[in-house]
C-alpha cells in the first residue's frame, strides 16, 4: 500500500506538503497505539502509526522506528510544530475521522497486516 | 574527466582504469541524463535572423559570433535554420544578396524544452546534427542546445552535488580508515535540557542520521536511535536539571552515555520492570511514562548499566557491538533502504 491509497482507504486528509511524499514508499503494516513507548517496542520498520496523540514527540518516535506514515484518529488536527517536524523528516501525516478501532479494522480488511511484534534481538 | 558519449554503443570503459571514483561518476551522469531537462543547460541568449534578411547578414553574423548556425524566426514562430553549409550552397550559385528563406532548412529537428537530456543525447546520435533548437510547450522558440551545452550542464551539476555529497558521505563512511592510533572513536555530545519536550529526540535524531551517515546498517540505527530516545526522554521528564548524552562511535562498537545529576533512582531493580513507572498524570498524557523505557533499551543495546544514587544523580551506560561486516567508518556502507 502507499500513501495516497492509504489516504483513500482512512478518507483522511493529508496535513504534510505534497512535495514531502514519497509515492513509492510502501507501507507494510499498521499498528496502532498512543503510548509512544510501547510504538517504540513493538513496531516493525515501514508500518503506518495509528494514533491519538498529536505533539511532536509521535514524529520524533516514528523517526526513529521509521515509520512511513502517521494517522490522527478522530479527526484530531496536530499542533503546527507537530507538522513541521514531520515535512522535515519526511514522514506524511494524515488526519482521520474515524477512531482508532474502525480505522484499524478498514485499513486489516485491505489485507494491510499489523506490524507490532517484539524487538527483533 | 572522459568525454561524454553521444553514440548508442558505449565503448567507454575501453582502456581505462576504473576507479571507484571513475565509477561513481559514470553512473550518476546517466543519472543525471534523466534528471536534468533540457531549458536547464541550453544556451537563452538567442541570436535569430528574419527569412526576409539577404545571405550577406548570415555571414557578417556568423563571423562576428563565431557560430556556425543560426534559427530563423517569423513572427515569434521558428521558421528555419540557416548554417554553414547552406551557406556554402549560396555562395557557389553567388547568391549573397537573395534572402535567407531562398536557402535556409525548413525540414526541422527540434527539441522541447521540458524534455530531460537523455532526449536531447538522443537526438543528437541519430541526426548527427550539431546544434538544435529548443521549443517551448507552446511551441515558441526559447533556446538553442550543443552538446557543448550538455556537457557543460554535467560539469556542473556533477561538480555540485557529486563533490559536495557523495564525497561527504564517501569520507563519512571511510572516516576511521586512514586515522593511526591505538584507538580511535568519535564522541558526539548533546545537552538535554528539562522538560524541553518541544526539542525532546532532537539528539536522538541526529545521532541517528550521524549512524547513517557513517554507514552503519539501518536497523542498527534503528536499534541505537530507540535506545537512546528512551534515554533522552528519561533526562527529559525525570532529571531535574536535565542531562547530557554521549556518544562514543568506534568502528566495532558504540558505546553510549546518560546522566544527571538528580533526583536519582529509589529501587534500580523495580525500575527496570516493564510497566514500572513514576511518571505524573501531565507526563502520561504527551504519551510517555508507560514504563516501558529501561526495559526497551535493555532489549535494543547488547550491554546495559543503570546506577544511581538518590540526591545524587543516574548514569546509564548502554553498549552496541558491531560484527566486522557492520562496523561503521570503515567503509562497510550497507546498502540504504
Amino acid at each position: 500500500m502507499n500513501v495516497s491509497e492509504l489516504i483513500d482507504i482512512t478518507q483522511g486528509q493529508l496535513l504534510t506538503k505534497k512535495s514531502c511524499l514519497d509515492p513509492d514508499r510502501e507501507i507494510k503494516g499498521g499498528c496502532s497505539a498512543d503510548l509512544m513507548s510501547d510504538v517504540l517496542a513493538y513496531i516493525q520498520p515501514d508500518a503506518v502509526l495509528m494514533t491519538g496523540l498529536i505533539n511532536p514527540q509521535v514524529v520524533r518516535t516514528a523517526q526513529m522506528a521509521d515509520v512511513a506514515a502517521i494517522v490522527f484518529v478522530r479527526g484530531k488536527m496536530p499542533p503546527d510544530e507537530t507538522i513541521k517536524l514531520a515535512e522535515e523528516s519526511e514522514i506524511p501525516l494524515i488526519s482521520s475521522p474515524f477512531g482508532m478501532y474502525e480505522l484499524s479494522g478498514r485499513l486489516h480488511q485491505t489485507g494491510l497486516p499489523s506490524l507490532e511484534n517484539a524487538i527483533e534481538d | 574527466m572522459r568525454d561524454l558519449d553521444f553514440s548508442d554503443e558505449p565503448p567507454r570503459f575501453k582502456g581505462k582504469v576504473i576507479t571507484d571514483q571513475l565509477a561513481g561518476s559514470i553512473t550518476r551522469v546517466e543519472e543525471l541524463a534523466y534528471i536534468i531537462r533540457i531549458e536547464e543547460v541550453m544556451t537563452k541568449t538567442l541570436i535569430t535572423i528574419s527569412p526576409d534578411a539577404p545571405m550577406s547578414d548570415v555571414v557578417e553574423l556568423l563571423r562576428e559570433k563565431r557560430i556556425s548556425g543560426v534559427p530563423v524566426v517569423e513572427n515569434d514562430e521558428l521558421a528555419g535554420l540557416i548554417s554553414t553549409e547552406d551557406l556554402i550552397k549560396c555562395l557557389i550559385n553567388g547568391e549573397l544578396n537573395s534572402p535567407v528563406r531562398k536557402y535556409m532548412t525548413t525540414d526541422l529537428v527540434f527539441l522541447n524544452s521540458f524534455d530531460y537530456l537523455t532526449e536531447a543525447m538522443k537526438t543528437f546520435a541519430r541526426t548527427g546534427l550539431g546544434r538544435l533548437p529548443v521549443l517551448d510547450e507552446n511551441k515558441k522558440l526559447v533556446g538553442i542546445i550543443t552538446k557543448g551545452d550538455i556537457t557543460y550542464g554535467f560539469l556542473k551539476a556533477l561538480e555540485h552535488d557529486y563533490h559536495e555529497e557523495e564525497v561527504r558521505r564517501y569520507r563519512a563512511s571511510h572516516l576511521f580508515e586512514d586515522i593511526e592510533s591505538d584507538r580511535t572513536s568519535l564522541i558526539l555530545r548533546y545537552v538535554i535540557n528539562h522538560y524541553d519536550f518541544m526539542h525532546g529526540g532532537a539528539a536522538s535524531s541526529n545521532i541517528k542520521k550521524a549512524l547513517l551517515r557513517l554507514g552503519a546498517h539501518p536497523q542498527l540505527a534503528r536499534r541505537i536511535g530507540i535506545a537512546v530516545y528512551e534515554a533522552e526522554m528519561n533526562l527529559i521528564i525525570h532529571a531535574d536539571h536535565g542531562g547530557s548524552i554521549h556518544v562514543e562511535i568506534e568502528p566495532h562498537q558504540i558505546s553510549i552515555y546518560a546522566w544527571d545529576d538528580g533526583p536519582g533512582i529509589e529501587d534500580v531493580k523495580e525500575a527496570m520492570k516493564p510497566g514500572y513507572s513514576t511518571a505524573t498524570e501531565e507526563i502520561r498524557e504527551l504519551g510517555f511514562g508507560a514504563g516501558m523505557g529501561l526495559f526497551n533499551i535493555s532489549r535494543c543495546v547488547d550491554e546495559m548499566k543503570l546506577e544511581s544514587e538518590i540526591g545524587k544523580g543516574t548514569q546509564l551506560s548502554m553498549k552496541v557491538y558491531l560484527k566486522d561486516d557492520e562496523s561503521v567508518g570503515e567503509g562497510y556502507q550497507s546498502e540504504k533502504e
